[in-house]
């Protein structure tokens, strides 16, 4: 039934184009909504009209518990921002506390925050893709996907102990090293999951219904994604060949090889390809940071008495157990200048950086996250106009919209 | 009443509750091997519930086969993930939507206690405002941990289920649960701390009264 | 044709002369400007201009338990211009009562989100905002949460619901 011909004008016309609007609650509890946010759409028929985004479902005061945390306590909380590549989160929170603090780090501790950077990175394209897939109907995607991830998985939890709200850096460096089982695993998992990669891409990427479902929908175009702040794969997949760590390279992306990934269309099929593309990108950025790890401390050293000392140096020289000390006892601790500074890196969602404002104690006086997922969220009314309503899950997904990192 | 014919032309009268217990354990049973979640996925415990019911820890294997999103046609409701003010009257129409036999499972620390989020935001354990059945430590639980609890779960059908729903007729029994009491954060801040306001300024009087 | 924006020195040095004398300083190589609340916005406008075209966020710092603060609320602007990849953080005094800016949605859309959540949270109005309504928080809570002088327990409004016990439900 067409209710897109309506009479409007006609000199019976009793009834406004508007009375054929409804309105529809998509969310906050929907398979489709990544978790706790709501969108009320203006349906016209299945055509929708306008889209009004509502988010705050899952505002937990992030930002107020950063002002009560001490650095190493509230990496911790940073777990919890984006869940699904926790990992880079940890790296962002103490990439911009040790800019705060003015640290050096070892170069093996930049290697070892690069791999696992990059492996969180997979881990969050995996799902997001593989939510998409899900959303759209591939359940097979899906769950290659998550297999692969919970190789991941075991591999974080041979490091740290943790399947994914890891915590696993501090100041200064990181709470564990790498260990020779957690190389082996590594490296099993560059052997293995081409393959996997391989296969998921011959479900989906050629895939005539997929591609129907996601070409041409939820187009962002270049200058909307700049005037929109969108940044990450759904700002590279518009034409913004923006990646930080090419631009403002930090940690050890300098010394690695790797593209950074773009395209022009800028619809859920060009995001859903960027990410495709991302994944093996990170496969070489991991090979080659693990052939050339450096060896030496993976923690800064005693004499900054930022990071705890090993046991042994505890025990047995006084400067352990004078840095020890320090860094224990609560009204004592490393120097935070009265300053502030920002400092972002790539996240697998975007820019994902942290305002830091220290106050001479331990504890942050203000811990502001950047979240990209706020800022392409907004974008979503502007993607979504014109579109059916089976495109409005596709183009949620395609934008990877995490809601704890939306709502803090 | 069942009856049964007896040979010297009396009727023998079976005690009433024969054959509703052994209908009884046959419906829970039942129930308990098909209990279909309701997965009301917040935060990162969505993750390891999504985990749960992948290929590697399938939750399938325990009847649990299909997720449905609709509380009409589910009869467990996994929350898992924190559960802020904002949140919670969706949660609750959502929980009266459900039709009963109905259980609930609070999966990870934050939707039992309010986790790591003592904050303005964040309500402390959902169990203050609806009903819960299961408590799954962890933040979050692991895969194994969750299926745990729906073992357990499944038992305590098992042991306490009853074919018309009298379990849930809790008006009699039901305790109000804790009491909404904060406990003040200690810090030795005066200015976060209100017990140590109270002091300082019973303090001050006392200063104040001799003077 | 690459437009090179101008180094941020240069951009300095134009400010100082366009808008009279702005407080500048460097901390671990990250510039940042202070500029008065009364021409925050042409400042933005000049300096989207000049090539600080990716406005990277909004967001806001109570200075009120801070050593040695002047003023209370100090809004930042964290911009990047893409062409050299430099970047430059702005800051705006404002203060008690009713602190109001002049927002920046016409000049970049993503700063919509942005005040509208700093407004939720600080309380900081800014004018011309297009729909300047609480975004994080629930639309009847009235307290402005991330203020110092908030409590991290709230006030007793997390505790402020219906009980449903078994046999209601």
């Amino acid at each position: 039934m067409s209710i897109a011909t309506f009479d409007t004008t006609g000199p019976q016309a009793n009834a406004r184009s508007e009375d054929y609007l409804w309105t529809l609650n998509f969310g906050p509890q929907h398979p489709a909504t990544h978790t706790t946010l709501r969108l009320v759409l203006k349906l016209e028929g299945e055509r929708v009209v306008d889209a009004m985004p509502e988010m705050g479902y899952l505002h937990s005061g992030f930002e107020k518990i950063g002002e009560h945390l001490t650095f190493n306590q509230y990496v911790t909380v940073t777990d919890r921002m984006n869940y699904i590549s926790p990992m880079a989160n940890n790296v962002a929170w103490h990439h911009a506390v040790e800019t705060l603090l003015g640290i050096e780090l070892t170069p093996r501790c930049t290697y070892i925050r690069t791999i696992i950077a990059e492996l969180a990175r997979i881990s969050d394209h995996l799902l997001c893709n593989g939510a998409v897939g899900l959303d759209t109907g591939a359940f097979t995607f899906f769950l290659y996907g998550f297999y692969q991830r919970e190789v991941i998985y075991d591999i974080f939890e041979t490091l740290c102990g943790a399947r994914f709200t890891n915590s696993y850096t501090r100041v200064g460096g990181v709470s564990q090293d790498f260990t020779p089982l957690v190389i082996e695993k590594i490296r099993t998992f560059l052997k293995t999951f081409p393959k996997t990669l391989d296969d998921m891409e011959r479900l989906l990427t050629r895939n005539r219904i997929f591609v129907d479902r996601t070409k041409g929908v939820g187009v962002l175009s270049k200058d909307e994604a700049m005037s929109g702040s969108a940044t990450g794969p759904v700002a590279r997949a518009s034409g913004i060949t923006r990646d930080l760590r090419k631009d403002e390279p930090y940690l050890a992306y300098a010394d690695l090889d790797f593209q950074v990934c773009c395209a022009s269309a800028g619809d859920c099929y060009a995001r859903y390809l960027v990410r495709m593309q991302e994944m093996r990108e990170s496969l070489k950025i991991v090979a080659q940071a693990l052939e050339n790890l450096p060896a030496g401390p993976v923690n800064v050293g005693i004499d900054q008495r930022t990071a705890l000392p090993s046991k042994q140096q505890v025990y047995s020289t006084i400067e352990g157990t004078i840095s020890h000390f320090e860094l224990s006892m609560s009204n004592r601790g490393f120097e935070v200048p009265n300053e502030e500074s920002y400092a972002a890196i790539e996240a697998p969602n975007g820019e994902l950086g942290f305002y830091v404002v220290g106050d001479g104690s331990e504890a942050a006086y203000r811990a502001r996250c950047r979240p990209p997922s706020v800022l392409h969220f907004a974008l979503f009314p502007q993607l979504i106009r014109g579109h059916t309503l089976s495109d409005v899950v596709a183009v949620l997904g395609s934008l990877n919209i995490i809601a704890a990192e939306l709502d803090r | 009443m069942a009856m049964m014919p007896s040979g010297s032309g009396g009727r023998i009268e079976l005690p009433e509750n024969v054959v509703v217990s052994r209908l009884d354990a046959l419906a829970n049973w039942c129930r308990k091997n098909s209990l279909w979640p309701m997965p009301f996925a917040t935060a990162c415990c969505g993750i390891e519930l999504m985990a749960t019911g992948a290929s590697k820890h399938d939750l399938a294997r325990f009847g649990a086969e299909v997720f449905r999103f609709s509380p009409r046609q589910c009869d467990l409701m996994i929350v898992a993930g924190r559960v802020v003010m904002k949140m919670l009257p969706v949660l609750q129409r959502i929980w009266q939507q459900m039709h009963e036999p109905k259980w609930c499972i609070s999966m990870g620390a934050c939707a039992s206690t309010g986790g790591v989020f003592d904050t303005y935001a964040v309500v402390q354990g959902i169990d203050r405002f609806i009903p819960v059945d299961m408590y799954v430590p962890g933040c979050p639980p692991r895969p194994e941990q969750l299926i745990q609890a729906i073992i357990d779960l499944q038992d305590k059908i098992q042991r306490e289920g009853t074919i018309t729903g009298r379990e849930f007729d809790t008006a009699g029994r039901q305790l109000r649960k804790r009491a909404l009491v904060e406990l003040p954060i200690l810090t030795a801040d005066a200015s976060r701390n209100p017990v140590l306001q109270r002091e300082l300024a019973a303090a001050a009087d006392a200063v104040a009264a001799r003077d | 044709m690459p437009f090179t924006p101008p180094s941020v020195d240069d951009v300095l040095a134009a400010l100082a002369s366009r808008f009279g004398d702005v407080e500048s300083s460097v901390f671990r190589g990250q510039t940042r400007v202070v500029v008065p609340a009364a021409v925050a916005f042409d400042v933005l406008a000049w300096l989207k201009e000049s090539g600080f075209d990716l406005l990277v966020d909004v967001t806001c710092v109570d200075y009120l338990d801070y050593p040695g603060a002047t003023h209370r609320y100090g809004l930042v602007y964290l911009l990047t211009a893409t062409g050299t990849n430099q970047r430059l953080t702005v800051r705006v005094f404002v203060d008690d009562p009713d602190p109001t800016v002049k927002s920046v949605v016409s000049l970049w859309r993503g700063a919509d989100w942005l005040e509208r959540e700093v407004w939720d949270l600080f309380g900081i109005r800014f004018t011309g905002h297009p729909d300047l309504r609480r975004l994080v928080m629930p639309e009847e809570f009235t307290a402005h949460p991330l203020r110092k002088d908030y409590p991290l327990q709230g006030r007793g409004e997390r505790h402020n619901f219906p009980v449903i016990t078994r046999d209601h439900s």
